[in-house]
């Protein structure tokens, strides 16, 4: 839609103005909407698993973020959790869930065999899961402490409560049949 | 004890079994030929006087470069004796398949299998001879001293990483 935006750029218009308020205005209510109701899907693979456990069990209760119910479904989860190792012949499988979960969805690599592969550099081991899939926070330590996960988590809450939501014009999705 | 079943067993395979020793750990050890080791495994398990009824570890090793190439060692243990052996069986390069144990100890299926997967050696007669670990795409034996140590067979294709923020850490943090 061509409108007044495109011929002069340099000026704000009213109605740039209020379309921007009104972009960051959805933008800040979906963001922290999002980020207070993380659902993960843990993809526990090793020893990180422990402190996956007592991450999310009541000492260290990750609750408090509001991410405390796993889902073993990747489609009902949007932070994938990748704990522990990931080796070659699993390497298609995370892939998989990844694309089973639907948008948004951000992913966490936690310990660093995730993130790096780890001291595991030999013929098996993924040398860090985003040689597979995109990862949004890395989480180092072997394992992290809780804490140090935490923080990660609210890493994570930061960069989704920041995130930019534009306001698009509806366009028909075309079809096959016509 | 288990120098009884040593000197037990190399009175009766006499040139069959040979070289025993006591090895690190106190545990006897004595090398086999190679063609005869499901005969002294049937035979360690069914004498009463040995009742060797477990097999808990058989595995491979490569020496690289001697000759004969590589080593099938079998740890055997007797739970109704209380006594442990080493069996030791040489198996050159060029001729790399051994008779399964799998018909004295069905234990033995799975080591076997990790035998064929990482060293490449391969037992007649086995039940089920497919990898154990690694999958079936995989090319070579990675437990081989030859094989690269970070000879890596990705089955998805491998994105490219951009390199990751280093730094003191994103502002406003406290
Ligand atoms: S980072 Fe350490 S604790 Fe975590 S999976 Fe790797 S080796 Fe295990």
């Amino acid at each position: 839609m061509a409108s007044e935006l495109d011929v002069v750029p340099g000026i704000a218009t009213r109605r740039e103005e209020a379309t921007g308020f009104f972009q960051r205005m959805v933008s800040k209510g979906l963001g922290w909407a999002r980020k207070n109701s993380l659902w993960q899907y843990p993809f526990v693979t090793a020893c990180c698993g422990m402190e996956y456990m007592s991450v999310s069990s009541a000492r260290y209760d990750i609750a408090r973020f509001g991410a405390e119910v796993p889902r073993f479904s990747p489609r009902q989860a949007d932070m994938l959790l990748v704990v522990g190792t990931v080796n070659c012949k699993q390497a298609p499988i995370l892939q998989r869930v990844y694309e089973q979960m639907s948008e948004p969805k951000w992913v966490v690599a936690f310990g660093v065999c995730a993130s790096s592969g780890g001291f595991y550099d030999n013929y098996a081991t993924v040398q860090g899961i985003d040689h597979v899939i995109p990862v949004d926070i890395y989480i180092p330590g072997c394992p992290p402490r809780p804490e140090q996960v935490l923080d990660g988590l609210m890493l994570l809450q930061r960069k989704v409560q920041n995130q930019q939501h534009k306001l698009i014009d509806r366009v028909p999705v075309p079809t096959l049949a016509k | 004890m288990a120098k009884v079943v040593i000197e037990a067993l190399v009175a009766r395979f006499p040139g069959d079994v040979y070289d025993p020793y006591e090895g690190a750990g106190g545990d006897d050890c004595a090398f086999v030929q190679k063609s005869k080791i499901v005969e002294v495994c049937r035979f360690l398990k069914t004498d009463p006087a040995m009742a060797f009824n477990m097999a808990p570890y058989i595995t491979a090793v490569d020496y690289l470069g001697a000759e004969p190439r590589f080593e099938v060692v079998y740890n055997l243990l007797s739970t109704a004796h209380n006594h442990r052996i080493r069996l030791r069986v040489k198996v050159p390069e060029a001729d790399l398949e051994l008779e399964s144990v799998t018909t004295v100890w069905r234990g033995a299926n799975w080591f076997e299998r990790y035998c064929l997967d990482m060293y490449g050696i391969s037992f007649r007669n086995h039940p089920d001879p497919r990898r154990l670990f690694m999958y079936d795409e995989f090319v070579g034996h990675p437990l081989r001293k030859d094989y690269p140590l970070r000879g890596r067979q990705p089955l998805v294709p491998e994105r490219e990483v951009k390199d990751i923020f280093r730094g003191p850490g994103p502002v406003g943090r406290d």
